[in-house]
């Protein structure tokens, strides 16, 4: 983007030429014309790469594995989106056990991918920071017990999946081996000590002081008869949709918007809308156990919060959550044998929606009477947010033209990193410009 | 006494998942260490702080896939006094490299509305193919001990040792029985880089050669052990045409399945 001087009007141009502490690599740019925000684009640089194409001709089997390189930070959400939608092709579900395992799994990258964000991305804007190493000169005991409530986190990965990143232990209908007791055991002092570190970065992060900015977008998450979601529920939204997740492609589309030459998802006919912690939180507050409740209570949330400002509480409360979660689960833990159920596979489509740590991950898979995958796509949660990001800067400039440009600029990056926004997974949907001078 | 001037340390991207540079912010116990006895003046994925080349230590992950990735290389190269290749897509091109096999048009066709738009190359290749690389280091994603062992390495002065051996050798020194001979499940664990540590044959699934070839590789021999086991040629075109895609050995004998 570059701005455009037109006699008699004044042209502010913005430019953040790379984004620091996101996951993938972008930029953004804001063009401010006669005192009015006139655009706010989020640029991306990740280079294309194809995922939906290759997948065509592989096999039902291997979509877990291929789909997980899609996001190094969140491997585990594309693993659970892939083996869910392959199960719901072929007509066949998991044992509840299955089903406790691969929650527990999920917590794991809930837990890892959320202190990743509001330790090392998300907090060392409130404090001033260029980073979070740059933190830990000044605040070296919150950026330790970060690491290692990071750390008991990534152990739950590693210890059910064989590594924190690409683990390689799930596979459509369960797991190629159930872990043993003993192999689960040391998780649980590890989270133990975790949930205090994870009450007090809490206790840390809601006592920052936070722009005073409400976004009223609508907000889309899971919802499960019982449970906080993370694997199933239909898809519901802050206005009134509630629908199976195999209804998503009758009621989201994916538009065309000629400004940013990028894909925006929307609701049909209702336009943009926004998913992630703040969704999902606010959508199922009630899902939440009393003890979680009360602690987002004391760190000054109600059962709705729409300042993404706000979302690192809201990361470090769904954090606490993940930590009891997973405890609830190791406590009665018995190995599930088998460790996977047959899914042979059929001519069919299917479709899932899992809660990825920043909001929700679809799937949809065609496959042939052999297995072979004749047809995917994925939208990924940073895809489904992208145009509300824009719509949000646009709103957060447009209060603060007194601003020095510099700081400006730096607030805008922060209004950015409010949605974790992950540029790898949304890439390789986008239609991509590279326009850097 | 005048403090040392600290090496300074800079990692990039290009085509990959983030997952690799991701490692190192994986490194719990490590990181603040590392953190302490190096500059880091370019890490975009941790801080904002960005310092101008040269830099003593640059780690590249990802694969180059589009024009302005081809030239941008280069710049990181001129600026760099050790470049360190990090990872499958770094070191082979990536999972994207699936690509190279078709007709990367039709690839944009079927992903994007507007495939015009699309600036992309038809071949995603490594980091070798287009500057000097001083080390790579393999596997998708790389594994974090070897990270920090290539950093303590450097920062020491001294070689690093990675065994060219086969993923059999590590499956030997931890126990695990081999799940080819003791279950007939066929693993690509004899032909791949060691690395990982023998992972997948401990949940007693074939290793998928997620750290690519070893060095002279006899994939051909190990191609007809699988057929043995009953795998087709499809699926070992398959088998071979993952995240290593384009490393010579196992674009070769991907290349003899499909013919058949």
């Amino acid at each position: 983007m570059s701005s455009v001087r037109e006699p008699g009007r004044k042209t502010r141009s913005l430019r953040v030429e790379a984004l620091a502490r996101v996951e993938g690599e972008g930029g953004l740019s804001i063009k401010i014309r006669d005192g009015k925000v006139t655009e706010a684009l989020l640029r991306i640089f990740e280079p294309p790469r194809f995922f939906e194409a290759f997948l065509r001709g592989r096999q039902y089997t291997e979509a877990p594995d291929l789909t997980a390189r899609i996001c190094g930070i969140c491997p585990v959400a594309y693993q659970m989106s892939a083996v869910h939608a392959m199960e719901a092709a072929c007509g066949q579900g998991v044992p509840p056990e299955i089903r406790s395992l691969r929650r527990l799994l999920y917590c794991g990258e809930w837990i890892e991918s959320h202190v990743l964000h509001v330790a090392m991305l998300h907090a060392p804007d409130f404090l001033g920071y260029e980073s979070a190493l740059h933190m830990a000169r000044d605040h070296p005991e919150v950026v330790t017990k970060s690491l290692a409530l990071k750390k008991a986190g990534n152990a739950i990965v590693t210890r059910v999946g064989g590594r924190e990143i690409h683990p390689v232990n799930v596979r459509v209908g369960g797991f190629y081996r159930a872990p043993s007791k003993a192999e689960l055991a040391p998780l649980v002092p590890a989270l133990q000590e975790g949930r205090g570190h994870a009450q007090e970065l809490l206790d840390l992060v809601a006592g920052f002081t936070f722009p005073d900015f409400e976004a009223d977008t609508e907000f889309v998450a899971l919802r499960h008869p019982t449970d906080y979601p993370l694997n199933e529920g239909r898809i519901v939204s802050s206005r009134g949709l509630d629908i199976p997740v195999s209804d998503y492609e009758s009621h989201f589309a994916e538009e065309h918007v000629r400004h940013s030459n990028a894909l925006h998802s929307r609701l049909k006919g209702r336009g943009h809308y926004f998913v992630g912690p703040l969704a999902r939180y606010s959508l199922n507050f009630d899902r939440l156990p009393g003890s979680i409740q009360d602690a987002a209570r004391k760190a000054g949330l109600g059962p709705v919060c729409r300042n993404p400002f706000r979302s690192i509480v809201v990361r470090m409360v769904e954090t606490l959550w993940a930590i009891d979660e997973a405890l609830r689960i190791l406590a009665s833990y018995e190995p599930p044998e088998p460790s996977s159920v047959p899914v042979p596979p059929r001519a069919a489509t299917g479709s899932a929606c899992t809660e990825a740590p920043r909001g929700i991950l679809y799937h949809r898979y065609r496959i042939a009477a052999d297995g072979t995958i004749e047809d995917a796509r994925i939208v990924p949660p940073t895809s489904q947010n992208l145009a509300t990001i824009e719509d949000d800067l646009k709103a957060f400039v447009a209060k603060r033209l007194d601003l020095p440009s510099e700081a400006l600029g730096w607030q805008c990056e922060q209004a950015v990193r409010n949605y974790d926004p992950c540029i790898s997974c949304a890439t390789h949907f986008l239609t991509v410009t590279v326009d850097r001078d | 006494m005048g403090e040392r001037k600290k090496p300074t340390l800079a990692v990039f991207k290009f085509a990959s998942c983030d997952g690799c540079q991701l490692s190192l912010l994986d490194c719990e116990d490590e990181l603040l260490a590392v953190a302490a006895e190096v500059e880091i003046a370019n890490f975009l994925e941790a801080s904002r702080a960005v310092a101008k080349g040269p830099y003593d230590l640059t780690l590249v992950e990802g694969s180059i896939t589009t024009p302005h990735d081809a030239e941008r290389i280069h710049q990181i190269r001129r600026v760099s006094k050790t470049l360190v290749a990090i990872g499958a897509c770094a070191t082979a091109g990536g999972v994207q490299a699936l690509r190279n096999t078709g007709d990367v048009s039709d690839f944009a066709k079927i992903v994007y509305a507007s495939p015009q738009y699309i600036e992309t190359l038809g071949k995603s290749t490594p980091i070798v193919d287009h500057v000097f690389v001083d080390f790579e280091l393999r596997g998708c994603p790389v594994r974090k001990e070897q990270l920090v062992g290539l950093l303590g390495a450097w920062l020491n002065g001294r070689a690093l040792e990675v065994s060219s051996a086969s993923v059999c050798l590590e499956c030997k020194r931890r126990g695990t029985p081999c799940v080819m001979v003791a279950a007939g499940t066929p693993c690509l664990g004899p032909v791949t880089h060691a690395g990982c540590g023998a992972l997948c044959p401990s949940f007693r699934r074939g290793c998928y050669g997620c750290f690519g070839p070893m060095e002279s590789p006899n994939t051909a021999s190990l191609a007809a052990v699988w057929t043995s086991l009953g795998a087709t040629g499809p699926d070992l075109v398959r088998a071979f045409r993952s995240f290593n895609a384009g490393a010579e050995p196992f674009r070769r004998e991907s290349e003899v399945h499909e013919q058949r």
